[in-house]
C-alpha cells in the first residue's frame, strides 16, 4: 500500500485517499500541431520499469492535483510536489539518483 | 516425443512409471536462429508452435527470463469467452475459442478445456442495453451468445441472489461454449509440441538488449550471451514497454497489477463462470473446489507482481451482495500479475517501428482466452508480413484514430 503526502494540504494518507491520473510533465499538442507530435503526446507512454513521474489527485481530501515521483519496481515514493512545477525539483532527482544512478525519464536525468 | 495415451498410462503403470520422458528439452542457446521469440508465456509459445506447424519455420528459439508459463499465463483465472462487441475482436477471440475446443487433441496434451458456460451479469439498465447490443453483434459475427432473463440466470446459478438491493440482477449475456482451461497445461502443451519440432525453449535467459544495424534487428543480448536472429517477436505482456525501450520505441501501454484470489475448497456449487462487471468481480469454481475470484486492476503503474490489499477487499465486498454464501468462505491465497493495458482495451499485433521486429502485447486483463488465436495470427504475421486476424490490431491504429474500443461495456474485460 502506497503512502503519499499531498503537497497542497500537507496531509499524509494511504492510497485509497488518492487517485492516479497518468503520466506527469506532458507537453500538450493540440489543433495545428503535426500528426506525429499529437500522436506522441496522446499515446506514447513512458511506462518505465523504475523511477516514474505521475499526476495524482487528492480526491478524498483537498481535491487538488499534484505530482509524485515513484518507483514502479520497489513502490518507493521519492517525493511529491505541486502540479504547477515544470520539472522535478533537484532534491527529488537526487533521491532517485541515490537509488538508481544514471536514471533518465524523457528529457530529465 | 512419446505419444500420451491411455495405453501409455497402462504401459507405464506396469513398469513403475520409469519410462516417462521430460516433456521438453533444455538446450544450450545456438549462435543464431531464424526467429527468436522473447517470452515463453502462452502467446509466445503458441506463436512458435504455429510458426512450425502452419509455416514450417522451426529454427526458432523462445527465450524466457524466468520459467515458462510463470508470467500472466500461470497467474490468470482462465476465463475463455469470445462475446466481444467489435468485429475484429470477435474474429480473433472466436478463432481462439474454437481452437481451444480441439487443443488437447492437437497438442496431445490435456489442457482441460471445460466449456461450462460464461454469464456476464447485467446489473444496471446500461448493462442490459449494452449486452443486448453485444448479443445482436455476436449474432451477426457468428458467435453464439444470447441475452437471458433473471429467472434463467437463477436456473443456471442457484447460489446467486437476484434482488440486490444495490445491484439487482436484470439479466445476463450467456455464452454456453465459453468456459475455462488449465492455464499451466496450455503453456506446457505448447512447449512440449514446440520442443518436439526441434525448437529451443531456453529458460532463465533474460533479454537485456536488442541489437540493430541500419534500422534492422540483428539479434538480442541476454544473460547467456548474444544471440542473432533474422526476425524477433516480442511477446512479454507487462514488460512490453521495457523491451520496446530497449529497441528504441514507445508503446501506448501502461503496466499495472491485476490480482486474483482463491478460497478454501468446497463442494461443487457453481458449474459455470459468472462475471459481474459493474461491481468488478467474477468467480468460477476450480476442479479442486476452490472458488476462483478476480476483480479490476490496481490503479497505478507497477512491475512488482503484487497489488494493493484494498482491491481484494473491494472485489470480495462486491461479490458478497450477489453471492451471499461467499461471506462464509475463507480465502487461501492471493497473487498478482502485471498486465499490459492499452487505451482501447484491445491488443497490439503488429510490425514494430524497427525492421524485423514484431510485437504481440496489450492483452491486458484478458489474453488467456486468446492464446491459440493470437499465436495462429501472429505466426502468420511474422511469416508472411500480414494476417487477416491481426491486420486491424496494428500499432498504426492509434496514429489513425481507428480504435477497437472494447472498454465501453465492461471495465473488467477478462
Ligand atoms: C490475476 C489475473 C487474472 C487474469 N484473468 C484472465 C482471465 O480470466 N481470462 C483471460 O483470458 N485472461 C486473463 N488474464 C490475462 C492473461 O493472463 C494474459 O493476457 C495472458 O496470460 C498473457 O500471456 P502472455 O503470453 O502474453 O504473457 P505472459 O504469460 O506474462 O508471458 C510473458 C513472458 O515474458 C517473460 N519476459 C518478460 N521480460 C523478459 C525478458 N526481458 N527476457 C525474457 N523473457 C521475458 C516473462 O517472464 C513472462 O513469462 C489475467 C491476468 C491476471 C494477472
Ligand atoms: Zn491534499
Amino acid at each position: 500500500m502506497l503512502i503519499l503526502t499531498c503537497p497542497c494540504c500537507g496531509v499524509t494518507g494511504e492510497e485509497t485517499e488518492f487517485h492516479q491520473g497518468g503520466e506527469a510533465h506532458l507537453k500538450r499538442f493540440g489543433p495545428g500541431s503535426s500528426d506525429d507530435d499529437f500522436h506522441t503526446y496522446m499515446f506514447a507512454k513512458e511506462n518505465p520499469k523504475g523511477a516514474h513521474f505521475e499526476r495524482w489527485r487528492h480526491n478524498n481530501g483537498c481535491g487538488k492535483w499534484f505530482i509524485a515521483a515513484r518507483d514502479t519496481v520497489t513502490l518507493e515514493v521519492y517525493g511529491t510536489y505541486p502540479a504547477q512545477t515544470h520539472e522535478p525539483p533537484q532534491h527529488i532527482r537526487d533521491a532517485i539518483t541515490a537509488r538508481r544512478p544514471g536514471w533518465t525519464w524523457r528529457e530529465f536525468a | 516425443m512419446k505419444h500420451y495415451s491411455a495405453f501409455a498410462v497402462a504401459r507405464e503403470a506396469l513398469r513403475y512409471h520409469m519410462g516417462w520422458e521430460r516433456a521438453w528439452a533444455s538446450p544450450e542457446p545456438k549462435k543464431k536462429y531464424d526467429v527468436i521469440i522473447v517470452g515463453a508465456g502462452g502467446h509466445g509459445l503458441a506463436t512458435a508452435y504455429y510458426l512450425g506447424k502452419n509455416f514450417g519455420v522451426t529454427n526458432v528459439a523462445v527465450l524466457e527470463k524466468g520459467w515458462l508459463g510463470g508470467g500472466n499465463t500461470g497467474r490468470n483465472t482462465t476465463i475463455i469467452r469470445s462475446n466481444y462487441l467489435q468485429d475484429p475482436s470477435a474474429a480473433i477471440y472466436e478463432k481462439s475459442r474454437s481452437l481451444y475446443e480441439t487443443l488437447s487433441q492437437d497438442l496431445n496434451y490435456n489442457i482441460m478445456f471445460s466449456p461450462r458456460g460464461v454469464i456476464m451479469l447485467a446489473q444496471t439498465e446500461h448493462e442490459v442495453r449494452g449486452y443486448q447490443r453485444t448479443a445482436h453483434a455476436n449474432a451477426l459475427q457468428g458467435v453464439r451468445t444470447e441475452f437471458i432473463s433473471p429467472a434463467r440466470v437463477k436456473e443456471i446459478v442457484p447460489i446467486i441472489n437476484l434482488d440486490g438491493p444495490r445491484y439487482p440482477v436484470l439479466g445476463g449475456l450467456w455464452q454456453a461454449r465459453g468456459g475455462t482451461a488449465r492455464h499451466d497445461a496450455v503453456a506446457w502443451g505448447y512447449a512440449r509440441a514446440c520442443s518436439a519440432m526441434g525448437m529451443h525453449i531456453i529458460q532463465k535467459c533474460e533479454v537485456t538488449g536488442i541489437r540493430r544495424e541500419g534500422g534492422r534487428v540483428t539479434g538480442v543480448t541476454t544473460n547467456r550471451g548474444d544471440i542473432a536472429c533474422d526476425k524477433l517477436g516480442l511477446v512479454v505482456a507487462g514488460h512490453s514497454g521495457h523491451l520496446a525501450d530497449m529497441a528504441g520505441f514507445r508503446l501506448p501501454i501502461e503496466s499495472v497489477a491485476l490480482q486474483a484470489l482463491v478460497s478454501e475448497p468446497i463442494k461443487p456449487c457453481m458449474d459455470c463462470v459468472v462475471m459481474a462487471n459493474t461491481v468488478h468481480g467474477y468467480m468460477s469454481q476450480s476442479d479442486k473446489g476452490e472458488m476462483v475470484i478476480g476483480g479490476g486492476t490496481d490503479g497505478y503503474n507497477n512491475y512488482t507482481q503484487r497489488g494493493s490489499f484494498h482491491h481484494i477487499e473491494e472485489t470480495v465486498r462486491a461479490l458478497i451482495e450477489t453471492f451471499p454464501m461467499v461471506a462464509r468462505l475463507k480465502m487461501l491465497r492471493q497473487w498478482g500479475g502485471i498486465v499490459d493495458v492499452t487505451g482501447d482495451r484491445s491488443p497490439i499485433l503488429s510490425k514494430a517501428p524497427v525492421d524485423g521486429i514484431f510485437i504481440n502485447c496489450g492483452w491486458g486483463t484478458g489474453g488467456f482466452k486468446a492464446i491459440p488465436g493470437s499465436g495462429w495470427g501472429f505466426a502468420e504475421l511474422m511469416a508472411k508480413g500480414h494476417s487477416p486476424l491481426c491486420d486491424e490490431f496494428g500499432l498504426d491504429r492509434f496514429y489513425q484514430g481507428r480504435f477497437i474500443d472494447e472498454s465501453v461495456a465492461a471495465g473488467v474485460a477478462h
